[in-house]
């Protein structure tokens, strides 16, 4: 087998109190996707907010690619590749989406101490192609992001993420409050993630959504990793069963 | 035909638009005239700079998602800054370099305060109105300094120039800064970040965008940009009063949401704040060469605002129901 991409080892964490990691380790294996379920408080998210450079680990270590890192924001995992897509959405409806695309990684024509003039025309361009490449068809860049549907938008989202060419892809809850025809849809990119080459990390409490489109399954309880499988070695029952 | 009313009808400042032109034809009917006339364009261009400069931050803040209730007192520090600091003998440049640099202070305070203790701004900037307010009639003695003969350049910032001297050069300034703050809001980078702060900020974080830095930095503009504009009032009337600028910052708060920019951040352009400001600057004038009574304004402005949150709301709605294929 390869060698992982992601190495999570020792992982603590705690809020006020409460454990809410208790020593997590975890490996992620290139190109794969990885389905993370677990009830509310389970950890998940935490996991995933140390991940993403939203929130600091108290002890443990990542190793991305064999290299240890330790991301005090979002925008140092973006800059290694790592990109997130919460649920609650990782756009502003009231911007377009070639901006909302470009957001905080906007191209310049020229700039002084870090703020600069837009290349609008280039956001414009590389959004279309961006979002063409993702197989959804919107045909203005200009259109506001607060007129897409919800899955449209998680559309977006992967887009955005691909577009700069990120390894791995988190996404947390993107099926949540969607109807059943946008929440295929979405499965769907998670599927083309695969093909593009990217690593994946599908959070979902719909356990069905996650064995339609992932290649191994991680159950959480309690702040602590209660099962790691393939999904061709499990069910949906045995899973139910331990959470 | 479908997409084009949409796209109209999504642009907030455009019923001010409308209806500003409008009421500049029915003033200069009403005033045989005179509205429009030579003499009293002068006074309204004269004085709409002032307003209209204060309006800009206002609405950049309000689009950032923030609010500013202390640009009437800053407006008033500024200029009172500089005049104490010209009446012990300070040139001109130095003073009012201090008067910006106290505006920018009170800026930073705002939005230092707002954010690191996670207070409404609304709570921060009330109590900045008192304090800047204060300091203003401490630091004069509660009298107007007098200052020395020909310390202010006025030929730089007041003085009247153009076709038929029309203009003061405070509007040349003015059309200038919002040129400026206009580019920075829709061209760059920065101006980018402004939006998605104010638009969704959980977003805007998640992106990396270092919202709490740009928060803070349009919360200075908005404030030396009110002391400018307090500076070129104080420049035309040739006196520091320290009462000037009282009500203003409710003024322009009504300037920017009639201008379409929303209370909740995210919406709205300078364009539209510029509106509202001269919507505002109009009714005053021309219902005083209507010979209407002049106390009839703050009720005008009043039902103005209203009206204009409820018809750019009816106009939002409208243009979400027009379905064009995105």
């Amino acid at each position: 087998m390869a060698a992982p991409i992601i190495e999570i080892r020792n992982l603590q964490k705690w809020y006020s109190g409460v454990h809410a990691l208790k020593n997590v380790s975890l490996d992620v294996y290139p190109n794969e996707a990885l389905g993370l379920v677990g009830d509310n408080g389970a950890g998940k998210s935490t996991l995933i907010n140390i991940l993403s450079g939203t929130q600091k680990a108290d002890a443990g270590e990542i190793k991305l690619e064999g290299q240890p890192v330790r991301f005090t924001t979002p925008r140092d995992a973006m800059n290694r590749g790592i990109e997130t897509i919460y649920q609650y959405n990782s756009m502003v409806p009231t911007m377009s989406i070639a901006r909302n695309i470009f957001i905080g990684r906007e191209p310049l024509k020229a700039s002084l101490f870090g703020v600069g003039i837009l290349d609008q025309k280039r956001m414009r361009d590389d959004s279309v192609r961006a979002v063409a490449d993702v197989d959804l068809h919107l045909r203005s860049p200009d259109a506001l992001v607060g007129e897409l549907s919800g899955g449209q938008r998680q559309g977006v989202a992967i887009a955005r993420a691909m577009h700069f060419k990120s390894k791995v892809m988190i996404l947390d809850e993107p099926t949540n409050h969607l109807s059943v025809k946008e929440t295929k849809k979405v499965i769907g990119f998670v599927r083309s993630l695969k093909e593009q080459g990217i690593t994946c990390i599908f959070i979902s409490h719909n356990m069905h959504h996650v064995f339609e489109c992932c290649d191994r399954v991680v159950a959480m309880a309690r702040g602590e990793i209660v099962l790691d499988k393939r999904i061709e070695e499990t069910s949906i029952d045995e899973i139910s069963g331990i959470l | 035909m479908k997409r084009l009313m949409k796209i109209y009808l999504e642009k907030p400042e455009l019923a001010a638009a409308v209806f500003l032109l409008l009421l500049l034809v029915v003033f200069q009917i009403r005033s045989d005239g005179v509205f429009l006339g030579a003499q009293n364009l002068r006074g309204m261009l004269g004085l709409l700079p002032e307003m209209g400069l204060v309006a800009i931050g206002v609405t950049l803040l309000m689009i950032c998602g923030e609010f500013d209730l202390s640009v009437g007192s800053v407006f008033a520090l500024t200029p009172m800054t500089m005049a104490v600091l010209l009446a012990a003998g300070m040139p001109f440049a130095p003073a009012f370099a201090a008067g910006l640099a106290v505006a920018a202070l009170i800026g930073f305070i705002n939005g230092f305060v707002t954010i690191r203790f996670a207070i409404p701004s609304f709570i921060t900037t009330l109590g900045t109105l008192f304090v800047a307010r204060s300091l203003t009639v401490v630091i004069s003695g509660g009298f107007p300094p007098l200052l020395p003969p020909n310390a202010l350049p006025k030929w730089l910032f007041t003085a009247y120039v153009g076709p038929g001297e029309l203009f003061r050069m405070s509007f040349f300034w003015f059309v200038v800064i919002a040129i400026l703050v206009t580019v920075l809001l829709s061209r760059t980078n920065f101006g980018n970040w402004v939006r998605a702060t104010g638009g969704f900020l959980p977003a805007a974080q998640s992106m990396g965008i270092p919202t709490a830095r740009v928060k803070i930095a349009c919360f200075m503009l908005c404030s030396v940009l009110a002391g400018f504009a307090g500076t070129i009032q104080v420049m035309r009337l040739g006196a520091p009063l320290p009462s000037i600028g009282e009500g203003l910052e409710l003024q322009a708060v009504a300037a920017a949401v009639i201008g379409g920019a929303s209370l909740a951040g995210g919406i709205g352009t300078i364009a539209g704040g510029i509106i509202g400001a001269a919507l505002i600057r109009v009714i005053d004038n021309g219902l005083v060469l209507s010979r209407v009574d002049a106390n009839w304004f703050k009720m005008a402005i009043g039902l103005l605002t209203i009206l204009a949150v409820v018809v750019n709301a009816w106009l939002s709605k409208r243009a979400k129901a027009i379905k064009v294929e995105t």
